[in-house]
């Protein structure tokens, strides 16, 4: 019956030049567990991103991958051999976008990142159906890295003992010109810091630079404010975003953190999504929430230039980046990856609210590293 | 008159064997994937059962050879892909008989030592002694760089079996059918031979076993082996089903797990690994269809087991067991 | 390195172990008296860490904050005792296990169902902001050193409670002889319940003050209660001389083996490596102390 259907839709389509077929989207993303709060915005600001087109042919099936890898992967079997999904997206972490995209794009379809960028997906192994609507990973922690040579000479870097966060330091080292103070990798899930911040006081460095996502940022910052050391930090802004700030409190209060985007950007599509984003969920929007939106508007856009059933004309209105994002200009770069400009934000208090506003450009039209082992 | 068990386990295992036939006879290529992974986790709890419902010995450290079963999948058809050689010269594989036999060979060289130490122990010392190793392998898996640490190691294509291709999911599906058989085989076999009574009386008593002689730590011992061989076997092909080998196969959640898919069966049946896995499945399917707060109602489901439904469901569906 | 830095790790070493012993009591305390096996301790340890959160933002008020986390664990616990506990006793430890796995999904959810995704915030009460001097030049939070106080303070009353009460002569005799209490015409059930409250009520104490030092969240609870099994594992079930001791020293190991390990690999390997490896090591060091102390100890170091 559901196949039958569907073959006379893609007669259908095929027949009409107007692409008013209906669209599938599978949306596999975090929505129970510790991790919940960045899938869900990401949820929300997608699926909010479609109502508002007024795009009626487009479902969307979504599914909670409780951020574990083989949870993921069984979805997005389901999501492409049962409910014959056009395209695929929706995964926040790099472990889970690991075991789901390589699968994904071998079996031709489509995939969009709205967060995760691991290296491995960016260089020789990039491909024609992945698209990362997000960053590369090794972004952010580049920018701060450029950022801080203007002001610091030696510096204690920390991450979590995994391969984000070796891409992390990475990508911080790559840039920074000055010398390391210490570079100290915890344990994944960790929520005491008092060794690694003793370490940090004893070793004379001139600031702090740490990625821990989550929860662990949040114990770490709540820590570090107590502990007496006043070595200023910086980190990347998934470490400073609407969803933790509230959590770590003042203690984030002028804190120095990069990121693509920020809630104070200033442009047309931005101020229009902050706005939705506020009335629709009674909350700022984080980076996540961001993302998302774009992704969404990424897929609307090429909707209205290519059918989907038609991929490869599809893949090159992807491609064309024909839309409004939020931070601004976007392009794709050969490896499908963003070119965009990476922006140091600051902590700031606005009405009560703990939230971001951009403080300087660390860099312009900024591409990753693997790019060039990309053969497209 | 054939005993009520017996025509319950026949129809499990011919609805197992009946769902993806006809599920592909549809086009719904899905269920097949999702009996696959009730044939894998059915076949990783067969393992534990050996070591758990035989011998009464309750490993909450299973996922550990689990996750090695797994890794040696992906670990050899890497370096099979990548044509690079391993450490001492070995050459990868992509070759499923060859990635049993070493996925089998690694979990019982680990399990020697692992079961030698935990097994001076007992109770909930054994319980919390299985944890803390594969606690070890998990921490070391995740902050292992060369195999992808944390991020886990894809696989780019599933690996071969002679003659039959293992990329469809079908024919994908009888090879775990078929091991998974062999294994309850295999349950069945000890379950009935005297190293399987000695091992069942050493559950309930050392000292009458000590007393003809036989060590009740050495059957133990070797019971823990097999019973982490075939767990492994299951990881290696969870590995391949997904494609994918991660730490989170290690973790204690996963060895939490496979000890649910036992009770929720029912403790100690040749067939209660089976039912429990197409259970937990059809649980996790259809409540995560249904509400993103499935896992409240699954611990709900859970407790009303262990609670009220003591057998577990071929308890209530065959009786009292007649095998302790 | 500096003494001011070893002094200073020791300290953390220290407030960590007796971070786990408030954990690891009530956990050796319910099997010692029950013989229960409980995994979902770690969600007592959480549901302090929330009621705590929420009543202080409410209120304004961290103390009272810290009196809601006693009284919603305590609560909990009794609740928990009573509806499921209650029927596991003479079970054996696998249904033990799965029952309290399932209370673990359970609260997990429930919790983000009532509490919402986000974490919550919790801050230090201004009264033990900062940062104290220490002899020989270094500076510590003042926080941890009220939380070492406040685990001392609980091992000894604990210690006081045990030996000197009358409710510690009925915990003593349930450890021993759980008949001859019956037969003495102690109220049993009630006995246990209040001691399965105790245990709960000190794991919502830690989750509270600790959870003013890290993020309170959904989840919290399940790398603590790892720990916690580790402690009284090493130190003997149902022993708290056993549970102070052994959550001491895992306290202690965890922390130098995670500042001392990639120092000491520095030596040999270049430092992004040393640090790496180092890491791994020390996230793996407790599992290895415990294995090796199991190894020639089955039964602990202090067995009841």
């Amino acid at each position: 019956m559901k196949k039958i259907l569907a073959t006379s839709m893609l007669s259908l389509a095929l027949a009409s030049a107007a692409y008013a077929e209906p669209v599938k989207i599978g949306v596999i993303t975090t929505l129970s567990g510790g991790g919940a709060g960045l899938g869900i915005d990401m949820r929300d600001a997608f699926t909010l991103a479609m109502k508002q087109s007024g795009n009626k042919d487009i479902e969307l099936v979504i599914e909670d991958d409780a951020q574990k890898p083989e949870i993921a992967v069984q979805l997005a079997e389901k999501m492409i051999q049962s409910d014959k999904v056009d395209l695929l997206t929706g995964i926040i972490w790099s472990n889970l976008a690991m075991a789901v995209v390589p699968n994904t794009v071998a079996q031709d379809i489509i995939y969009l990142s709205p967060n995760a960028g691991p290296s491995a997906l960016a260089g020789a192994n990039c491909n024609a159906n992945y698209f990362n609507v997000a960053y590369q990973n090794d972004n952010f922690h580049e920018a701060m890295g450029q950022y801080a040579n203007k002001d610091y000479k030696k510096t204690f870097i920390l991450a979590p003992n995994y391969p984000a966060g070796k891409d992390a330091l990475t990508g911080f080292k790559r840039f920074y010109k000055g010398e390391l103070a210490g570079e100290v990798y915890t344990q994944v899930g960790q929520t005491d810091y008092a060794a690694e911040i003793a370490q940090i006081r004893d070793s004379g460095a001139d600031s702090v630079f740490f990625f821990l996502p989550g929860g662990m940022g949040i114990s770490f910052m709540k820590q570090y404010a107590q502990s007496g050391v006043k070595t200023p930090v910086m980190g990347p802004g998934f470490s400073f975003d609407q969803d933790v700030l509230g959590a770590i409190g003042d203690a984030a209060l002028g804190v120095k953190n990069s990121a693509t985007w920020s809630k104070d950007l200033d442009n047309d599509a931005n101020k229009k999504f902050v706005e939705a984003f506020k009335t629709e969920y009674k909350r700022l929007p984080s980076i996540y929430a961001a993302q998302s939106w774009d992704t969404a508007n990424l897929i609307l856009a090429a909707l209205s230039k290519a059918s989907v059933k038609d991929k490869e004309a599809f893949k090159a209105a992807l491609k064309a980046a024909d839309f409004k994002s939020v931070r601004g200009k976007f392009v794709f770069n050969n490896n499908n990856h963003p070119i965009q400009n990476v922006y140091v934000r600051e902590v700031v208090k606005e009405d009560g609210v703990l939230t971001n506003k951009i403080v300087a450009t660390a860099f312009e039209d900024h591409k990753d590293a693997y790019a060039d082992k990309c053969k497209m | 008159m054939i005993a009520r068990e017996t025509i319950i386990n026949l129809v499990l295992a011919v609805i197992l064997l009946a769902v993806p036939l006809i599920a592909m006879a549809f086009g719904e290529p899905f269920y097949v994937t999702l009996s696959t992974r009730v044939a894998i986790l059915a076949l990783a709890a067969v393992g534990l059962n050996i070591a758990l419902g035989l011998g009464g010995l309750v490993s909450f450290g299973h996922a550990a050879f689990f996750g090695i079963g797994g890794y040696a999948a992906g670990i050899l058809a890497t370096h099979a892909f990548n044509a690079e050689p391993m450490l001492f010269g070995f050459e990868g594989t992509t070759s499923m008989p060859w990635i049993w036999l070493i996925a089998l060979t690694v979990c019982g060289l680990v399990a020697l030592p692992i079961g030698a130490i935990s097994l001076r122990t007992s109770g909930v010392y054994f319980i919390m002694i299985t944890l803390a190793f594969a606690q070890m392998i998990y921490y070391f898996a995740i902050s292992w760089p060369a195999y992808g640490g944390e991020d886990g190691l894809s696989l780019s294509v599933r690996n071969s079996f002679p003659l039959i291709n293992t990329a469809k999911p079908l024919p994908f599906f009888l090879i775990c059918y078929a091991l998974l058989l062999l294994a309850m085989g295999l349950f069945a076999l000890i379950r009935g031979s005297r190293f399987g009574a000695a091992l069942q009386t050493a559950r309930q008593n050392d000292t009458r076993l000590a007393a003809v002689g036989i060590a009740p730590f050495n059957i133990r011992l070797i019971a823990f082996i097999i019973s982490a061989m075939v767990t492994g076997l299951a990881g290696a092909l969870f590995a391949d089903l997904n494609r994918f080998a991660s730490p989170s196969m290690l973790s204690w959640h996963m060895s939490g797990e496979l000890i649910v898919l036992i009770i929720l069966g029912g403790k100690g049946r040749l067939f209660g690994p089976l039912a429990g896995a197409m259970l937990y499945v059809l649980f996790e399917y259809t409540l995560g269809g249904i509400t993103e707060r499935w896992q409240f109602f699954l611990g709900l489901i859970l407790l009303g087991v262990v609670l009220f439904a003591r057998g577990g469901l071929l308890g209530l569906l065959a009786g009292k067991a007649r095998h302790g | 390195m500096s003494t001011a830095l070893l002094i200073e790790q020791l300290l953390n070493g220290l407030q960590l172990g007796v971070m786990l012993f408030l954990m690891a009591a009530g956990l050796t305390l319910i099997f010692g008296v029950m013989g229960l096996i409980n995994l979902a301790h770690g969600s007592l340890y959480m549901i302090g860490a929330f009621a705590c959160a929420v009543v202080a933002s409410a209120t304004g008020s961290f103390w009272l904050g810290l009196i809601a986390s006693l009284a919603a664990a305590a609560a909990a616990g009794a609740i928990m005792e009573v509806v499921v506990i209650r029927r596991l006793y003479d079970r054996d430890h696998l249904d033990q296990v799965l029952a309290t796995f399932a209370l673990i999904l359970i609260f997990s959810e429930g919790s983000r169902w009532i509490f919402g995704s986000f974490p919550l915030y919790l801050d230090i009460p201004p009264l033990l902001q900062g940062a104290v001097s220490l002899p020989g030049g270094g500076q510590y939070q003042l926080y941890r050193l009220a939380i070492i106080a406040v685990g001392v303070a609980v091992a000894l009353g604990l210690y006081l409670l045990i030996s000197r009460t009358r409710l510690g002569m009925r915990i003593r005799a349930g450890e021993s002889d759980r008949e001859m209490i019956a037969a003495l015409g102690i109220d049993i059930q009630t006995l246990y319940t209040i001691v399965f409250a105790l245990g709960a009520a000190l794991a919502g104490l830690a989750g509270a003050l600790v959870g003013a030092l890290q993020s309170v969240q959904v989840g919290m609870g399940e790398p603590v209660l790892i720990l916690a099994f580790v402690v009284i594992v090493i130190g003997g079930i149902g022993s708290i001389k056993g549970a102070l001791i052994g959550a001491i020293l895992v306290g202690l190991i965890d922390t130098m083996g995670r500042f001392l390990l990639p120092k000491t690999l520095a030596l040999i390997l270049p430092a992004a490596q040393a640090g790496m490896v180092g890491g791994a090591l020390a996230s793996m060091l407790i599992y290895i102390v415990m294995a090796l102390i199991l190894a020639f100890r089955p039964r602990g170091l202090f067995a009841a």
